[in-house]
């Protein structure tokens, strides 16, 4: 395996006051090699999001706490970089998804000033940036992208909104990509169509993607390796065509049976068992 | 299907439900959105139809317009062989206990500054003035402990719950007036695979113990199918196809049908 571009190490986070702590995340450790997806697996309240946030430190302190560990992104640590190179990493370096495309944009400027603010300030080398956002935004699929430049949020759809935020990260073009639950808000439709765009532009970059999901659904076709969380720790890591066949903790046994299957009626829908995982 | 029955519980015959676009500086009507474009169904008690289609689809217009939410611009709505599409609100009124509704959101859909005793409460206020409100305590009570949660959790407020649990007070909510008849408008989209598979399960019970009857609606093809004896797929206010949920996996013919199909994650 190449030099790895995300090394994470016993990194523990804490919420709440110092008497009394919320571990949301508890000593977890992964890496990511240069252009592989790894997908996060786990439910609400496991720690993913908040793992990934801390990757370019965007949780508020406080009422956040990094109380252990490590996180080297190309061999510089995260956890102590300044002000100045800590903005530089993020956007530039690593980029964002998030879950509510209508949220993450802002409503009142139109999508060309959003994506040419990114340009502009991670990528002042860039002569043309009107062209550059019109390429970004067919690379996401969106036609006739000239004419969409002046289209505020509200005007599109929420599929187009994500391939909007979609189009602002690679304008950047990070070395990886974090996509926190990019479909969660999405119908079953508009979210393959957004998968689909995630698996090509893997193909077609040398571009890492973490992806966040709590569905094991949406991990098979895609991602290179997983790793699944539960109450802040990782219980299970490995290829993904491995634990998906062959599952070692019942966690993810429950996660991975959860998922309703077509054409498999059974009576009842597989629940976790909480009492009987450790 | 009970043949005992000699009509079904809910009976739709060519519904449509148009949206006036207005425009100009006078707002006058300059066109209409068909959002249910002729159509009809029918479901059975005891039965659950599932509904399914893309946002835009019609199929929340459908639903809502089954409780009276939205006001129909042309069709019937046979209740238990009434037409109460044209009801006024009084006549309407029995109806209202009869035909409940979940909702999709279950962040938007609970009043944030009432306490769980009274959210539930105030259908049961409203519905039964007779009731005192040490019974109306007991009774809410009750529908928390039939719908998993605990009496522990009457005096405590939205906030204080997790998505799942805010589902589950919902169907409380919606099960006090004592209905027949459910309307499920997206109850698991906005929820966790894992709490889905919960929620999913609850409903399943709670019709098997109360002989509730459903109109599911969803975009998720896998879950409609598992949930639904029967299935009508809908897109740009119509029914496209309707099959048993056995059929509809087995041999869709639309091809709309196939392109729902072809979007649920494969494991």
């Amino acid at each position: 395996m190449s030099a790895p571009l995300l090394q994470v190490e016993n990194l523990g986070i804490e919420f709440g006051s110092a008497a009394d702590p919320v571990r949301a995340v508890d000593g977890i450790s992964f890496g990511m090699a240069a252009g592989e997806t790894l997908a996060v697996v786990g439910e609400s309240g496991s720690g993913k999001s908040v793992t990934a946030l801390a990757l370019t430190r965007l949780l508020a302190t406080p009422p956040a706490r990094y109380v252990s560990g490590s996180i080297r992104f190309e061999g510089r640590e995260v956890l102590a970089l300044p002000p100045d190179e800590l903005r530089r990493l993020r956007g530039k370096q690593i980029a964002y998804i998030f879950q509510e495309p209508s949220s993450s944009l802002n409503p009142v400027f139109t999508i060309e000033y959003q994506i040419r603010e990114a340009i502009e300030l991670h990528r002042p080398e860039v002569k043309d940036v009107r062209g550059e956002i019109i390429r970004a935004l067919e690379t996401v699929g969106i036609r006739q992208a000239a004419s969409r430049l002046g289209d505020y949020p509200h005007q599109l759809s929420g599929g187009m909104q994500q391939r909007v935020m979609i189009a602002m990260a690679l304008a950047c073009q990070p070395r990886l990509l974090v996509a926190d639950e990019p479909t969660t808000a999405l119908d079953v439709t508009i979210q393959k169509q957004i998968m689909d765009l995630l698996k090509e532009l893997k193909g077609s970059t040398n571009m890492a993607i973490l992806l966040i999901t709590h569905n094991f659904g949406l991990v098979s076709d895609f991602a290179d390796r997983v790793v699944v969380m539960f109450r802040g720790k990782i219980v299970e890591t490995g290829p993904t065509a491995e634990v998906l066949r062959n599952p070692q903790h019942p966690y993810t046994r429950a996660l991975i049976e959860c998922v309703p299957r077509l054409g498999q009626k059974q009576r009842r829908l597989k629940v976790i068992d909480y009492a009987g995982i450790k | 299907m009970p043949e005992s029955n000699e009509h079904p519980l809910l009976s739709v015959e060519n519904l449509k439900v148009y949206f006036p676009i207005l425009g100009g500086i006078f707002r006058h009507r300059v066109g209409e959105v068909k959002a249910v474009d002729d159509v009809s169904m029918t479901v059975w008690r005891g039965q659950t139809v599932g509904l399914v289609g893309e946002s835009g689809s019609g199929k929340t217009t459908l639903g809502r317009s089954i409780i009276r939410l939205v006001e129909p611009t042309a069709g019937k709505i046979k209740y238990d062989g009434v037409e109460i599409s044209r009801l006024g609100s009084h006549a309407f009124w029995p109806y209202r206990k009869k035909i409940q509704i979940i909702f999709q959101d279950p962040y938007n859909s609970l009043n944030p500054r009432l306490s769980i005793f009274e959210i539930i409460g105030e259908a049961l206020e409203i519905h039964f003035p007779a009731m005192t409100r040490a019974d109306r305590r007991e009774r809410v009570a009750q529908l928390l402990d039939q719908v998993g949660l605990t009496r522990n959790h009457l005096d405590r407020y939205p906030h204080e719950f997790s998505g799942g649990q805010r589902q589950r007070i919902g169907i409380a909510r919606a099960l006090a007036v004592g209905p027949e008849f459910i309307v499920c408008d997206e109850p698991v989209s906005a929820l966790d695979v894992s709490v889905q598979a919960q929620i999913v399960n609850l409903l399943q019970d709670l019709q098997e113990e109360l002989g509730l009857t459903y109109l599911f609606i969803a975009h998720d093809l896998a879950v409609v199918e598992h949930i639904s004896d029967f299935v009508m797929v809908m897109n740009q206010g119509r029914i496209v196809e309707a099959a048993t949920s056995e059929a509809i996996y087995a041999n869709p013919r639309h091809e709309y049908t196939r392109k729902l199909l072809a979007a649920v994650p494969k494991l």
